[in-house]
């Protein structure tokens, strides 16, 4: 007699996945190419006087480097990104973690991150604030795609470029949106420093989770039993 | 093919080159926004010239030796490396395929009116607006090469005497910024019928007054709002801006419009060019 399916089993899988992981490292090679190359670009034509990229930090020593290096990263960008928001929604990964946003769950996260009061304990769940970040990250990804194709065929894409208005509007929000990925990626560093646990997570796959009912109590982890 | 046919050059009775020549003489250098108003001054290093050599001398070799040093540190720059350099310019070839294949052979880039022109138009080439060479429109001439039937070569006066299309669009340079010209001359894909180019051909190659070379494909020479560009918001084109004939085309970057045209090839063989030879993307599509 065989045994007793397992409903449960089908739902248990580490926190990250493989494919999630494999998938963040590629993106996180891939933001960099973007954004070392996409700085030199950026020093060819200033959009704020003051503001000139080092060249101790820009990828590529002459404009041609940079712009090379910009148009190869953006396919790497693009296809890894494509299929990352595809896994998050197939999988459910994205409903299950970042939704629901509780208004006041916000002020809770906010005010306990102000006094420093701010659990880390439980890798597998996000609070407030982590998911408007993630969210976040990814509508400023998704709109520095829309504003780099706009930059790219401003002709071809014209329907695109006509959402932004003139040219100049278009490397405006391009490079807004950089900055806001650049502010994330120095959060997100932080935390993952401060918390190393969640560091070695997205390497080795994390605790054992079960994608159960939400909010019920996560089972006993490798890490926690190690703390 | 009989539609290749060439029908007869028209002579131009009037000589509007000269007028233009001549109007060219009277006018001022065009006016100084990329020219500082005093020269650099010099004398630091004419004063201590022997102090700077010597400097130089005893810096050079701990110089090199120290930046080989500093190159190794920070990196600085793998692109520069053989194979990555390889592996660069492969995905840029390969993205001039896929701009080939987006590109849509008659959508119109936005036009814009009059009252939105710059003027004058921003200079750009590979040196200094000083460093301009003017060509003398009275003895230039257009030489045509490769798949064209009728190679007699064009005056200016020639040129000028050709119907005329304006398109008032937008310059994008490569570096980012972006500008509003007006520009006027004939169409790119009338001149090709009126001499009997092949149209049917990959390339169209320009060689330069100043030994820039640049070639755009041959979908894009066709699209509509591709013209020899002969005046620029009315006036005949300025020495800076590519006088007496350059290209302009509202579906690539600055950089392929070439200025001071001397010769057009029609050709089936790819060939690197100005820019492409450095790096730079060769469709550059916009």
């Amino acid at each position: 007699m065989a045994p007793p399916p397992q409903p449960s089993a089908q739902r248990q899988h580490r926190l990250h996945p493989l494919p999630l992981r494999v998938m963040h490292w590629i993106n996180a090679v891939a933001i960099f190419i973007m954004i070392g190359s996409g700085w030199k670009i950026y020093n060819d034509d200033v959009i704020f006087g003051v503001l000139h990229f080092p060249d101790s930090v820009v990828i590529g020593k002459w404009a041609q480097y940079g712009l090379q290096w910009h148009f190869f990263g953006m396919w790497i960008f693009v296809i890894n990104g494509i299929a990352y928001l595809s896994y998050g929604i197939v999988t459910g990964r994205f409903r299950r973690k970042l939704f629901p946003i509780s208004v006041r769950e916000i002020f809770v996260t906010v005010g306990d991150a102000l006094r420093f009061h701010l659990s880390h304990d439980d890798l597998t769940h996000y609070n407030a604030v982590q998911k408007i970040l993630y969210l976040g990250v990814m509508l400023a990804g998704i709109v520095i795609v829309i504003s780099g194709l706009s930059l790219w065929k401003p002709v071809q894409f014209s329907e695109l470029a006509n959402l932004f208005g003139n040219f100049q509007t278009i490397r405006l929000v391009h490079f807004l949106c950089m900055a806001a990925i650049v502010g994330f990626i120095l959060i997100h560093i932080s935390l993952a420093l401060l918390v190393p646990q969640s560091l070695v997570a997205m390497l080795s796959g994390g605790p054992v989770v079960d994608d159960g009912p939400p909010h019920t109590a996560p089972a006993p982890t490798e890490f926690e039993s190690s703390q | 093919m009989t539609d290749r046919r060439t029908p007869p050059r028209r002579r131009p009775n009037s000589n509007p080159v000269n007028d233009a020549v001549n109007k060219m003489s009277i006018r001022s250098r065009t006016p100084s926004l990329f020219r500082p108003r005093q020269p650099i001054g010099q004398h630091g290093l004419t004063d201590n010239r022997s102090l700077v050599d010597d400097i130089n001398r005893r810096g050079v070799l701990r110089g090199a030796v120290s930046l080989g040093a500093l190159t190794l540190l920070t990196g600085c720059d793998v692109s520069e490396d053989e194979p990555v350099q390889k592996a660069l310019r492969a995905v840029s070839s390969w993205n001039d395929r896929v701009q080939a294949a987006i590109f849509r052979p008659n959508h119109l880039a936005r036009t814009f009116r009059p009252s939105q022109v710059v003027k004058p138009p921003r200079f750009n080439a590979y040196y200094d607006i000083e460093d301009v060479k003017p060509i003398d429109g009275a003895t230039w001439t257009l030489e045509l090469a490769g798949r064209i039937e009728d190679k007699r070569p064009w005056t200016a006066q020639q040129i000028y005497q050709v119907a005329e299309q304006e398109i008032i669009i937008r310059h994008i340079c490569v570096e980012g910024w972006d500008y509003i010209g007006q520009w006027s001359g004939p169409n790119l894909r009338n001149f090709f019928e009126r001499v009997g180019a092949d149209m049917t051909a990959k390339y169209v190659y320009f060689i330069c007054a100043d030994d820039y070379t640049e070639s755009i494909d041959m979908a894009t020479a066709l699209h509509p709002q591709t013209i020899l560009a002969t005046k620029y918001a009315g006036d005949v084109l300025a020495d800076p801006f590519g006088y007496p004939l350059r290209l302009r085309t509202s579906t690539k970057l600055g950089y392929k419009n070439a200025k001071w045209i001397k010769a057009i090839e029609v050709t089936n063989d790819f060939r690197e060019t100005f820019w492409s030879k450095q790096g730079f993307n060769w469709f550059a599509g916009i």
